[in-house]
Protein backbone atom coordinates (compact mmCIF):
# COMPACT_ATOMS: atom_id res chain seq x y z
CA UNK A 1 0.00 0.00 0.00
CA UNK A 2 1.16 3.44 -0.76
CA UNK A 3 1.53 6.00 1.87
CA UNK A 4 -1.50 8.73 2.65
CA UNK A 5 -1.09 11.75 3.31
CA UNK A 6 -1.88 12.54 7.29
CA UNK A 7 -5.28 15.23 6.66
CA UNK A 8 -3.57 17.91 9.02
CA UNK A 9 -0.82 18.46 6.55
CA UNK A 10 -3.27 19.87 4.31
CA UNK A 11 -0.73 18.85 1.16
CA UNK A 12 -2.05 20.24 -2.30
CA UNK A 13 -3.05 16.67 -4.12
CA UNK A 14 -0.91 17.20 -7.38
CA UNK A 15 -2.66 14.23 -9.21
CA UNK A 16 -6.03 15.33 -8.19
CA UNK A 17 -5.59 18.40 -9.11
CA UNK A 18 -3.99 17.69 -12.92
CA UNK A 19 -6.94 15.55 -13.30
CA UNK A 20 -9.28 18.38 -12.93
CA UNK A 21 -7.49 20.52 -14.97
CA UNK A 22 -6.87 18.49 -17.53
CA UNK A 23 -10.53 17.55 -17.93
CA UNK A 24 -11.48 21.17 -17.81
CA UNK A 25 -8.95 21.47 -20.53
CA UNK A 26 -10.64 18.53 -22.44
CA UNK A 27 -7.61 16.67 -22.49
CA UNK A 28 -7.67 12.67 -21.54
CA UNK A 29 -6.57 12.02 -18.44
CA UNK A 30 -3.18 11.92 -17.53
CA UNK A 31 -2.24 8.35 -16.61
CA UNK A 32 0.65 8.44 -13.71
CA UNK A 33 3.35 5.75 -13.22
CA UNK A 34 1.33 4.02 -10.48
CA UNK A 35 3.51 0.84 -8.42
CA UNK A 36 0.99 -0.59 -5.75
CA UNK A 37 4.32 -2.09 -3.88
CA UNK A 38 6.99 -0.09 -2.59
CA UNK A 39 10.67 -0.69 -4.08
CA UNK A 40 12.43 -2.89 -1.71
CA UNK A 41 14.24 -1.38 1.48
CA UNK A 42 17.71 -2.03 1.13
CA UNK A 43 19.87 -1.95 4.41
CA UNK A 44 22.90 0.13 4.05
CA UNK A 45 26.27 -1.65 4.00
CA UNK A 46 28.18 1.12 5.34
CA UNK A 47 27.44 4.53 7.58
CA UNK A 48 26.81 7.85 5.61
CA UNK A 49 30.37 9.25 6.99
CA UNK A 50 31.65 6.59 4.65
CA UNK A 51 29.70 6.26 1.77
CA UNK A 52 29.93 7.99 -1.60
CA UNK A 53 26.69 9.67 -2.72
CA UNK A 54 25.40 10.36 -6.33
CA UNK A 55 22.65 12.85 -7.18
CA UNK A 56 20.35 12.54 -9.14
CA UNK A 57 17.91 15.97 -10.05
CA UNK A 58 14.90 16.34 -12.40
CA UNK A 59 14.67 20.29 -12.37
CA UNK A 60 16.23 20.56 -15.85
CA UNK A 61 20.11 21.31 -14.32
CA UNK A 62 22.39 21.73 -16.79
CA UNK A 63 26.21 23.26 -17.55
CA UNK A 64 27.20 26.19 -19.18
CA UNK A 65 28.90 24.03 -22.37
CA UNK A 66 26.26 21.41 -22.65
CA UNK A 67 22.92 21.58 -25.11
CA UNK A 68 20.51 22.79 -22.71
CA UNK A 69 17.09 20.39 -22.85
CA UNK A 70 14.39 20.39 -25.44
CA UNK A 71 10.89 20.29 -23.96
CA UNK A 72 9.18 17.62 -25.55
CA UNK A 73 10.00 14.25 -23.85
CA UNK A 74 13.49 14.97 -23.83
CA UNK A 75 15.13 11.83 -22.30
CA UNK A 76 18.51 12.74 -22.18
CA UNK A 77 20.73 13.04 -19.27
CA UNK A 78 23.53 15.25 -18.48
CA UNK A 79 26.48 14.64 -16.47
CA UNK A 80 27.45 17.84 -14.35
CA UNK A 81 30.30 17.41 -12.53
CA UNK A 82 30.07 17.50 -8.64
CA UNK A 83 32.95 20.27 -8.92
CA UNK A 84 30.92 22.75 -10.88
CA UNK A 85 31.04 26.44 -9.86
CA UNK A 86 27.01 27.44 -9.01
CA UNK A 87 27.41 30.35 -11.84
CA UNK A 88 27.74 27.74 -14.38
CA UNK A 89 24.43 26.28 -13.41
CA UNK A 90 21.69 26.48 -15.92
CA UNK A 91 17.94 25.20 -15.94
CA UNK A 92 15.54 24.68 -18.88
CA UNK A 93 12.32 23.27 -18.03
CA UNK A 94 8.90 23.84 -19.24
CA UNK A 95 6.52 23.17 -16.26
CA UNK A 96 8.01 24.65 -12.97
CA UNK A 97 8.61 28.34 -11.74
CA UNK A 98 12.19 28.79 -12.51
CA UNK A 99 12.42 32.13 -10.53
CA UNK A 100 14.19 30.60 -7.21
CA UNK A 101 16.33 28.10 -9.22
CA UNK A 102 17.52 30.43 -11.36
CA UNK A 103 19.02 32.49 -8.48
CA UNK A 104 20.31 29.41 -6.36
CA UNK A 105 20.43 26.29 -8.12
CA UNK A 106 20.69 24.32 -5.01
CA UNK A 107 17.07 24.92 -4.55
CA UNK A 108 16.53 21.49 -7.12
CA UNK A 109 19.85 20.34 -7.29
CA UNK A 110 21.91 20.47 -3.73
CA UNK A 111 25.49 20.31 -4.68
CA UNK A 112 26.27 23.13 -2.15
CA UNK A 113 24.36 21.08 0.52
CA UNK A 114 26.50 17.75 -0.37
CA UNK A 115 29.73 19.59 -0.50
CA UNK A 116 29.15 20.88 3.35
CA UNK A 117 28.29 17.63 4.13
CA UNK A 118 31.44 16.27 2.82
CA UNK A 119 33.58 18.82 4.42
CA UNK A 120 32.16 18.48 7.36
CA UNK A 121 32.34 14.58 7.84
CA UNK A 122 28.78 13.89 7.41
CA UNK A 123 28.75 11.79 4.15
CA UNK A 124 32.24 10.21 2.88
CA UNK A 125 32.04 11.29 -0.63
CA UNK A 126 30.48 12.42 -3.53
CA UNK A 127 30.59 10.82 -6.95
CA UNK A 128 32.20 12.97 -9.81
CA UNK A 129 29.10 13.73 -11.56
CA UNK A 130 25.69 14.41 -10.60
CA UNK A 131 23.29 13.49 -12.90
CA UNK A 132 20.09 15.32 -14.16
CA UNK A 133 17.53 15.33 -16.96
CA UNK A 134 14.19 17.31 -17.49
CA UNK A 135 11.69 15.45 -15.86
CA UNK A 136 8.10 16.60 -17.80
CA UNK A 137 8.47 13.22 -19.67
CA UNK A 138 5.06 12.31 -20.97
CA UNK A 139 6.18 9.15 -21.96
CA UNK A 140 6.21 6.01 -19.45
CA UNK A 141 7.44 3.75 -22.48
CA UNK A 142 10.29 6.05 -23.13
CA UNK A 143 11.36 6.65 -19.48
CA UNK A 144 11.89 2.71 -19.54
CA UNK A 145 13.60 1.89 -22.70
CA UNK A 146 15.74 5.44 -22.57
CA UNK A 147 15.86 7.17 -19.50
CA UNK A 148 16.20 4.77 -16.81
CA UNK A 149 18.60 2.62 -18.21
CA UNK A 150 21.38 5.33 -19.43
CA UNK A 151 20.89 6.43 -15.59
CA UNK A 152 21.12 3.10 -14.23
CA UNK A 153 24.52 2.28 -16.64
CA UNK A 154 26.03 5.71 -15.51
CA UNK A 155 25.27 5.13 -12.15
CA UNK A 156 26.59 1.69 -11.98
CA UNK A 157 29.77 2.78 -13.47
CA UNK A 158 30.36 5.93 -10.82
CA UNK A 159 29.16 3.20 -8.15
CA UNK A 160 27.54 5.49 -5.10
CA UNK A 161 26.60 3.55 -1.90
CA UNK A 162 23.72 6.12 -1.64
CA UNK A 163 21.44 8.04 -4.26
CA UNK A 164 19.78 11.22 -3.68
CA UNK A 165 16.84 11.67 -5.94
CA UNK A 166 15.62 15.14 -6.24
CA UNK A 167 12.74 15.58 -8.26
CA UNK A 168 10.22 18.84 -8.80
CA UNK B 1 12.76 13.50 -1.91
CA UNK B 2 9.51 15.16 -2.73
CA UNK B 3 7.24 18.25 -2.31
CA UNK B 4 4.04 16.34 -4.78
CA UNK B 5 3.19 13.75 -1.93
CA UNK B 6 0.70 12.07 -4.15
CA UNK B 7 2.92 11.67 -6.99
CA UNK B 8 5.48 10.17 -4.80
CA UNK B 9 3.41 7.93 -3.07
CA UNK B 10 2.14 6.73 -6.74
CA UNK B 11 6.03 6.02 -7.91
CA UNK B 12 6.32 4.49 -4.18
CA UNK B 13 10.00 4.23 -3.83
CA UNK B 14 11.61 3.00 -1.04
CA UNK B 15 12.15 6.22 0.96
CA UNK B 16 11.06 9.67 1.10
CA UNK B 17 11.02 13.12 2.78
CA UNK B 18 8.56 15.65 2.26
CA UNK B 19 9.06 19.24 2.13
CA UNK B 20 5.92 21.08 1.96
CA UNK B 21 7.09 23.97 -0.25
CA UNK B 22 6.09 25.18 -3.66
CA UNK B 23 7.11 22.84 -6.54
CA UNK B 24 10.77 24.52 -7.57
CA UNK B 25 12.38 24.41 -4.06
CA UNK B 26 12.73 20.32 -2.94
CA UNK B 27 15.56 21.21 -1.16
CA UNK B 28 14.78 24.61 0.44
CA UNK B 29 14.62 28.13 -0.25
CA UNK B 30 16.90 29.93 -2.35
CA UNK B 31 20.33 31.20 -0.53
CA UNK B 32 18.96 29.34 2.96
CA UNK B 33 22.20 27.09 2.94
CA UNK B 34 21.84 25.96 6.49
CA UNK B 35 17.94 25.15 5.72
CA UNK B 36 19.20 23.50 2.34
CA UNK B 37 21.78 21.73 4.28
CA UNK B 38 19.56 20.49 7.01
CA UNK B 39 17.13 18.96 4.24
CA UNK B 40 19.15 17.08 2.82
CA UNK B 41 21.01 15.86 5.49
CA UNK B 42 17.67 14.34 6.85
CA UNK B 43 17.02 13.10 3.72
CA UNK B 44 20.11 10.71 3.79
CA UNK B 45 19.18 10.18 7.54
CA UNK B 46 16.07 7.80 5.81
CA UNK B 47 18.67 5.58 4.58
CA UNK B 48 19.80 4.17 7.76
CA UNK B 49 15.93 4.88 10.31
CA UNK B 50 13.95 3.72 7.26
CA UNK B 51 11.93 0.81 8.67
CA UNK B 52 9.00 0.53 6.47
CA UNK B 53 9.21 0.41 2.44
CA UNK B 54 7.17 3.08 0.84
CA UNK B 55 7.10 5.65 4.31
CA UNK B 56 7.14 9.21 3.19
CA UNK B 57 8.52 11.13 6.55
CA UNK B 58 7.31 14.86 6.24
CA UNK B 59 9.44 17.36 7.49
CA UNK B 60 8.29 19.82 10.06
CA UNK B 61 8.84 22.58 7.88
CA UNK B 62 6.58 25.39 6.77
CA UNK B 63 7.03 28.25 3.46
CA UNK B 64 6.72 31.49 5.10
CA UNK B 65 3.97 33.06 2.87
CA UNK B 66 0.79 31.59 2.25
CA UNK B 67 0.92 30.21 -0.94
CA UNK B 68 -1.35 26.81 -1.47
CA UNK B 69 -4.49 28.76 -2.19
CA UNK B 70 -2.82 29.65 -5.41
CA UNK B 71 -0.94 26.86 -5.98
CA UNK B 72 -4.16 24.30 -5.55
CA UNK B 73 -5.78 26.05 -8.38
CA UNK B 74 -6.64 25.07 -12.12
CA UNK B 75 -5.35 26.31 -14.99
CA UNK B 76 -2.56 25.65 -17.11
CA UNK B 77 0.53 27.32 -16.34
CA UNK B 78 3.23 25.03 -18.56
CA UNK B 79 5.33 26.67 -21.55
CA UNK B 80 4.93 25.30 -24.85
CA UNK B 81 6.80 22.03 -25.35
CA UNK B 82 9.14 22.93 -28.41
CA UNK B 83 11.22 20.11 -29.67
CA UNK B 84 14.61 22.56 -29.79
CA UNK B 85 16.99 22.89 -26.85
CA UNK B 86 15.50 25.40 -24.79
CA UNK B 87 18.76 27.59 -23.26
CA UNK B 88 17.83 29.40 -20.00
CA UNK B 89 19.95 32.32 -20.95
CA UNK B 90 20.36 33.04 -25.08
CA UNK B 91 24.86 33.25 -24.78
CA UNK B 92 24.32 29.74 -23.55
CA UNK B 93 23.60 27.96 -27.14
CA UNK B 94 26.80 29.77 -28.19
CA UNK B 95 29.01 28.32 -25.68
CA UNK B 96 27.83 24.98 -26.71
CA UNK B 97 28.76 26.12 -30.17
CA UNK B 98 32.64 26.93 -28.73
CA UNK B 99 32.71 23.97 -26.59
CA UNK B 100 31.88 21.35 -29.58
CA UNK B 101 35.16 23.06 -32.07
Amino acid sequence: MSDAAPDELNVIDYIAQTRASYDQLGYDAYRWAAEPEPSALVAPVKPLSESKVALVASGGIYEVGQAAFHHRDDTSIRRVSTDVEISDLRISHFAYDRTDARSDPNVVFPIDPLRDLVSTGKIGSLTSHALTFMGGIYSQRRLREELIPELSNELSAMAPDVVLLVPV
Amino acid sequence: MSSAWSITASANPPRSLFVDYPLGHTTGRPNHLVEQTGIVSSALALIASATEPGRIVPLPLAWPDEWKNQAAGLGDGRSERLDTPQYDRPEDEQAVRQSDR
